[in-house]
């Protein structure tokens, strides 16, 4: 039985595993100059906050949190209906959304900027070259998949939950908040998923944007354009800097959420 | 009696999600509107620029930029395309202004009435750059000979060429050397065993060039970037042929036809274009890149064509002009101060 336990509990294959990746990883980062002058770059960016750079990584927090609020509005309320929800076709629903999930950004990109653009059916509204263009073309990219990764939280939960509240006298819109609170991890990773997919993404923000300095320029088009003009160790920097951003927001949910469980 | 009463819930689950849909609806709306509102009433008067990409890419642009925000209120945008969609942007009403250098595609757009006023702004000569080992012995060949020793060179198999592919400003130009050296593009474009299209921009071309140890054709900037910035990109490649007189790269600005796309800002436009030609751009165009590369990157072009001096001034005029004129006055659209007495 202690035998078993023990057993159980030391995993050294996976250990094992997780250790040579990391050892490779180091390799590599240290054997490619490149890395490592990418690596320094961002730390002494970040450390003597360069203007410029910490307006574009501001700037890029900015949009795609404004999308995945944008998002929010709509994905979350669809998510839940879809989920809790019987009613014909639900399957053919959560399919469409799921095949959504693969969207290329530059075809996204490209359809948006013809919808945007000044002879576009959306001419008006002026969002060609303007973050709040790329604000919205993100929250499209990223509902379907906020809905499908909401969809599957609610259908994860016990389903006592919903006749539960039902039973204790809870209204339509009660019952759907107590199936929300009870499903918060897998909405929160829905959410903290679609900001990802949105802080990363370029097609869209390249298209719409077209990464003017001082208006439009995010990390990830700032990093294509740099790599263009030969600055390659900047464009490292500029990688590590996204990459740290979406981490550091990733754990502070965790911690939050560790916290109000 | 029960049918009833579930068509009641089914009632109220429909009113109740309604309510909370409609309220979604608004909210999203309403910020959408909010923030848009803000950003068109706070914002200063725009100027979009559309670019090629060696003007961009060489950090020309701005510092063009930062000397014209500093004595005009407009804001200036920059976005860098190849001279293909830059054309695109301008039928599209998208943008207010072409830097481009292209000038068989140029004509076409002032002929489609697109474009008016355009100004010769800037000059400078492309260059095949190829393997060190250069093995199709190219070094200081005249142009047409050098190709035609790529051409037979990469028969045999001991050549590769590079093309952009992507109908930009210098995919134009590669073309017109390969028809004026009397090869057939077209046809040479099917000979993909030493003949290799990248479709992207000149870095990415310089990239590919440099690991395969092939020829190219590049703008000087772009190359210098790569070759001489904080590290050297292309390490395999270095300059063989250049300043040929067949190897020019002429610049031009040209306004957005305001009477085809009434949006387009055409006195910023007009702005911008008068501060290029002025003395104080043209000088920051013969400045720029010289402390960095030790050389000039591009060089400018309207003191030489007013005053015609040779060799020059001729140079553009064979390659540039249209009907003996940087723009004939067919497409030019009020602001005669442009051309002068000219």
């Amino acid at each position: 039985m202690n035998y078993m336990r023990l057993r159980n509990k030391f995993k050294p294959i996976p250990l094992l595993i997780s250790f040579f990746i990391i050892v490779a990883i180091i390799i590599a980062i240290v054997s490619v100059e490149e890395f490592y002058e990418g690596i320094k770059g961002a730390i002494m960016l970040i450390i003597f906050a360069d203007p410029e750079i910490m307006e574009v990584a501001l700037r890029s927090i900015y949009i795609s949190g404004t999308a995945t609020a944008f998002a929010i509005i709509w994905s979350i309320p669809a998510g839940l209906i879809i989920g809790m929800g019987e009613f014909v076709g639900k399957s053919f629903a959560k399919g469409i959304f799921n095949a959504l999930l693969g969207i290329p950004t530059v075809a996204l990109g490209l359809v948006l900027y013809l919808l945007m653009s000044s002879s576009g059916p959306l001419g008006f509204l002026n969002l060609f070259i303007n973050p709040l263009g790329i604000a919205v073309g993100q929250a499209i990219l990223i509902t379907p998949m906020m809905i499908s990764f909401t969809i599957s939280a609610i259908e994860a939960i016990e389903p006592g939950i919903e006749d539960l509240a039902k039973t204790l006298g809870a209204s339509e819109v009660e019952t759907a908040f107590a199936v929300l609170k009870e499903s918060t991890p897998g909405v929160t990773l829905a959410i903290m998923g679609s900001f990802n997919r949105a802080i990363a993404e370029l097609g869209i923000a390249y298209m719409i944007g077209q990464n003017v300095g001082g208006s439009t320029r995010v990390l990830t088009t700032a990093i294509a354009m740099e790599t263009t003009r030969g600055e390659i160790s900047l464009s490292l920097a500029l990688a590590a800097i996204l990459l740290a951003i979406v981490l550091s927001i990733n754990l502070l949910t965790n911690l939050l959420q560790r916290r109000f469980q | 009696m029960h049918n009833d009463m579930e068509a009641d819930e089914m009632k109220i689950r429909l009113g109740a999600w309604g309510t909370v849909m409609i309220i979604a609806a608004i909210v999203s709306a309403s910020s959408v509107a909010g923030s848009w509102y803000y950003l068109e009433v706070f914002s200063r008067q725009k100027l979009i620029v559309a670019t090629t990409t060696s003007l961009y890419d060489t950090g020309l642009l701005d510092e063009i930029e930062e000397h014209f925000e500093e004595k005009y209120s407009v804001d200036l945008c920059l976005i860098s395309v190849g001279t293909g969609i830059a054309i695109q942007f301008a039928q599209r009403g998208d943008v207010d202004m072409l830097l481009v250098h292209s000038p068989a595609q140029e004509l076409r757009f002032l002929q489609e009435n697109y474009g008016v006023n355009r100004k010769i702004i800037a000059y400078n000569f492309f260059q095949i750059v190829g393997p060190k080992s250069d093995l199709a012995q190219i070094e200081g060949l005249s142009l047409t000979e050098a190709l035609s020793r790529i051409v037979s060179a990469g028969r045999n198999s001991s050549a590769t060429w590079i093309s952009r592919g992507d109908n930009s400003g210098t995919h134009t130009k590669e073309k017109e050397l390969w028809n004026a050296a009397g090869f057939n593009w077209t046809l040479q474009r099917d000979e993909t065993n030493w003949f290799k299209e990248t479709g992207s921009a000149m870095g990415k071309t310089l990239i590919t060039a440099n690991e395969l140890e092939a020829y190219t054709l590049t703008d000087i900037g772009t190359f210098l970037a790569y070759s001489e910035g904080t590290s050297n990109l292309v390490p395999n490649l270095k300059t063989l042929v250049s300043q040929e007189a067949e190897l020019i790269n002429v610049y031009s600005a040209i306004a957005v036809n305001k009477t085809t796309n009434p949006n387009a800002n055409f006195e910023a436009a007009t702005t911008f274009t008068k501060f290029l030609t002025s003395k104080e751009g043209q000088q920051i165009i013969e400045n720029y890149g010289i402390s960095v590369y030790g050389q000039p990157l591009f060089y400018p072009a309207v003191e030489l064509l007013r005053n015609n001096t040779a060799p020059m001034a001729q140079m553009i005029e064979d390659y540039a002009y249209f009907d003996g004129s940087e723009c004939p006055p067919q497409y030019r659209y009020d602001y005669p101060e442009l051309y002068g007495n000219k």
